[in-house]
């Protein structure tokens, strides 16, 4: 594994968020790097920074100091528009609130990231109908996220992150709102299309959750405390 | 930039609440109505002063008693020295004159047997129907033989035909005018109202027959001027400049008079096409003027559509972080609520031009004005409301482009 090429790649990364004259060290130099396939879970108490940090890697906020490559490509070089290319092309987002738009149906939800793409993706309804029956939606099409369960509907969440086929999928607590049953199910899904080949990075509270992931690193205070690809860091803190 | 996702995101936002949509067009609606009614009302009156100006003539000059003021108005109408038929004819000899005639007018009691009627009669040469490009509907003109000889013969205009015989078959029906037996033996085509705005004197309400037998049957003349008329309408050659015919027929009727350099005329060449272009110029600026104010109403529309543009772009912020998110760039944003803006303008000014041309109806109706509904109008309605919301649904647009996704994302 070490041998492949990192796809994200993070080097002394600071977020400090100020509120007035309080700064709140969100992040406090993370360096990491997670390869191409892996599947990675991210652990830590409530407020040690992993949101922050997911943010950064999903080219959806920019860090205090530090840098950042995705896929080779170093994200302070880049413009908005850039950006919002990655976010399109090579990142798929699953976040814990699901943020489906209302008035769609599941099918126009997971068609709308195609429709802001700016490479040719082929026929953009086929694409869609696909990637709803890969997450065994395929019956569910024209339903609205209020007619569906909240399983189903991070189902659809997931649907719209593959649709534009990403290398890399990020998921805040993506079952932090699910039942235990339906928190099996969504990560079984998302073992299948790790052995697909995508990248998944995976925040949780739950040991259970991070069971499904190879590799477990955990957060504390905006640092990394242990990550199981790196076992001489806790070592080399004395832990 | 997504021309797709952009219109379709914008169409739906405007249908998902249309009552909010609709109170948010209401000032785009009442000032494209507005500026629709305006323009209409400018329009028409424009169209009715076209018809005039090709009622009367645009080569035509009369020749009347009495002086002009600077205004280039009448002052006193009858006064001034009378011409008579030997006038008209030095007139006639000049080298620019297609034709001229002299007409004797006054009041006439005409009796049929179905019916009596008070109008006007004018007596002219056979040239009157030429000068006048006044053609004969049905029956004939008379002609110069007839005119010549006092023939008594008339032809009616449709008002007076319409009140002397309202059971219609006219041509051939004697009439007695002030108790004097005539034959009827055609009837003029409509010429309209003659006056501005529609509200002039009806040009059809007259009887027109030989100046001779009018002036010595019916009318009487002046008789102290031997052959009177009344004035004389001068048909000047196609291309040849109006403004110096009227110069030279002025010098002409300076010389046949005898007035010395210094002295003010004692008649006057009028052109009336010239008059009614005149008060035209100025019907223009004030239909302008009140369009203007219309549109001021549109502006106020545009701001409360940019207030709710606003409002509607604050309540969408996380709608607007997930589109981000998931890879709209700032541009298909912007041009996601710009289309918005413009589609709820275009929409607003569509029901406003609905309720305008209702408006020019009713107006219309209850007016008796005419107005016109051009495609032009419709056109600059619909412009301008578009623009409205091009300009103010802009800043809203671009608030929305410049958020910040993840501050977007968590906005709550
Ligand atoms: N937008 C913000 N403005 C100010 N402070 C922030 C902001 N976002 C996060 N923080 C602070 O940064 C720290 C890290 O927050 P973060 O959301 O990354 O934690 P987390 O590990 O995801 O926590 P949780 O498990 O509760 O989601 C917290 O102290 C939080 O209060
Ligand atoms: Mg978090």
């Amino acid at each position: 594994m070490a041998a492949t090429r990192p796809i994200i790649s993070c080097r002394d990364l600071t977020r400090i968020y100020r509120m007035g004259d309080q700064e709140v060290r969100a992040l406090d130099g993370v360096t990491l790097d997670i390869h191409e396939g892996e599947f990675v879970a991210i652990m830590g108490p409530s407020g040690s920074g992993k949101s922050s940090l997911m943010n950064l890697i999903g080219a959806l906020d920019r860090p205090t100091s530090g840098e950042m490559w995705i896929n080779g490509r170093a994200l302070s070089e880049m413009n908005r528009d850039e950006l919002a290319d990655l976010r399109n092309e090579t990142l798929g987002f699953v976040f814990q609130q699901f943020n489906l738009l209302p008035r769609q149906d599941a099918f126009q939800n997971v068609r709308l990231p195609l429709r802001y793409a700016r490479k040719d993706v082929g026929d953009i309804d086929a694409r869609a109908r696909a990637c709803l029956e890969m997450v065994g939606l395929g019956s569910r099409m024209d339903h609205r996220p209020m007619q569906l369960s909240g399983g189903q509907q991070q189902r659809v969440a997931i649907a719209r992150a593959l649709a534009n086929r990403p290398r890399i999928l990020l998921a805040d607590e993506p079952t932090g709102a699910l039942d235990s049953k339906t928190t099996v199910e969504i990560m079984q899904l998302m073992q299948d299309l790790n052995r697909q080949g995508i990248t998944v990075v995976v925040i949780t509270h739950e040991a259970e959750v991070a069971s499904y992931a190879a590799r477990q690193i955990h957060f504390l205070d905006g640092k990394v405390e242990a990550d199981t690809a790196h076992p001489e860091l806790k070592r080399a803190r004395g832990g | 930039m997504k021309y797709g996702v952009a219109t379709s995101s914008a169409a739906e936002a405007l249908f998902s609440n249309p009552l909010r949509s609709l109170l948010t067009m209401l000032g785009i609606i009442i000032g494209v109505a507005s500026v629709m009614v305006m323009m209409s009302i400018g329009e028409g009156a424009k169209a009715a002063i076209e018809k005039q100006i090709s009622a009367v003539g645009t080569n035509v000059l009369t020749l009347q008693p009495g002086t002009m003021n600077r205004g280039g108005r009448n002052q006193g109408g009858g006064s001034g020295r009378p011409f008579n038929e030997t006038d008209v004819a030095a007139v006639a000899d000049l080298p620019f004159v297609e034709s001229a005639t002299g007409i004797l007018s006054g009041q006439a009691n005409a009796v049929s047997e179905e019916a009596n009627w008070v109008t006007n009669i004018q007596g002219g040469t056979a040239s009157f129907f030429e000068v006048n490009n006044w053609k004969v509907d049905e029956g004939r003109a008379f002609s110069e033989q007839e005119a010549q000889g006092g023939a008594a013969v008339v032809v009616v205009g449709k008002t007076a035909a319409k009140n002397l015989f309202p059971g219609g078959n006219i041509v051939g029906q004697r009439i007695r005018v002030n108790s004097v037996p005539v034959e009827v033996i055609g009837v003029l085509e409509s010429k309209g109202q003659g006056g501005g705005g529609g509200m002039g004197p009806d040009r059809d309400d007259t009887l027109v027959g030989p100046l001779s037998m009018v002036r010595n049957r019916i009318t009487g003349g002046n008789r102290w001027v031997s052959r009177h008329v009344s004035r004389i309408q001068i048909l000047v050659q196609d291309g040849y400049d109006v403004a110096e015919a009227q110069e030279e027929v002025s010098t002409m009727m300076r010389d046949r008079r005898r007035i010395e350099p210094g002295q003010p005329d004692n008649f006057m060449v009028v052109n009336f096409a010239d008059m009614i272009k005149q008060r035209a110029a100025v019907a223009e600026t004030m239909s302008t003027l009140l369009a203007f104010t219309a549109a001021v109403s549109l502006i106020v529309g545009g701001v409360g559509v940019m207030n709710i543009m606003l409002v509607s772009v604050t309540e969408r912020t996380r709608e607007i972080g997930l589109r981000m998110a998931i890879g709209a760039r700032g541009g298909d944003i912007l041009l996601q609520f710009l289309f918005e803006a413009i589609a709820l303008c275009t929409l607003g000014g569509v029901i406003g031009m609905a309720i305008g041309w209702l408006g020019v109806l009713g107006y219309a109706q209850l007016s008796q004005a005419p107005m016109v509904v051009s495609p032009i109008i419709v056109a600059t309605a619909l412009g301008a409301a578009a623009s409205v919301g091009l300009i103010f649904g802009f800043f809203p647009a671009r608030r929305a482009a410049q958020l910040d996704p993840i501050q977007a994302l968590r906005y709550d």
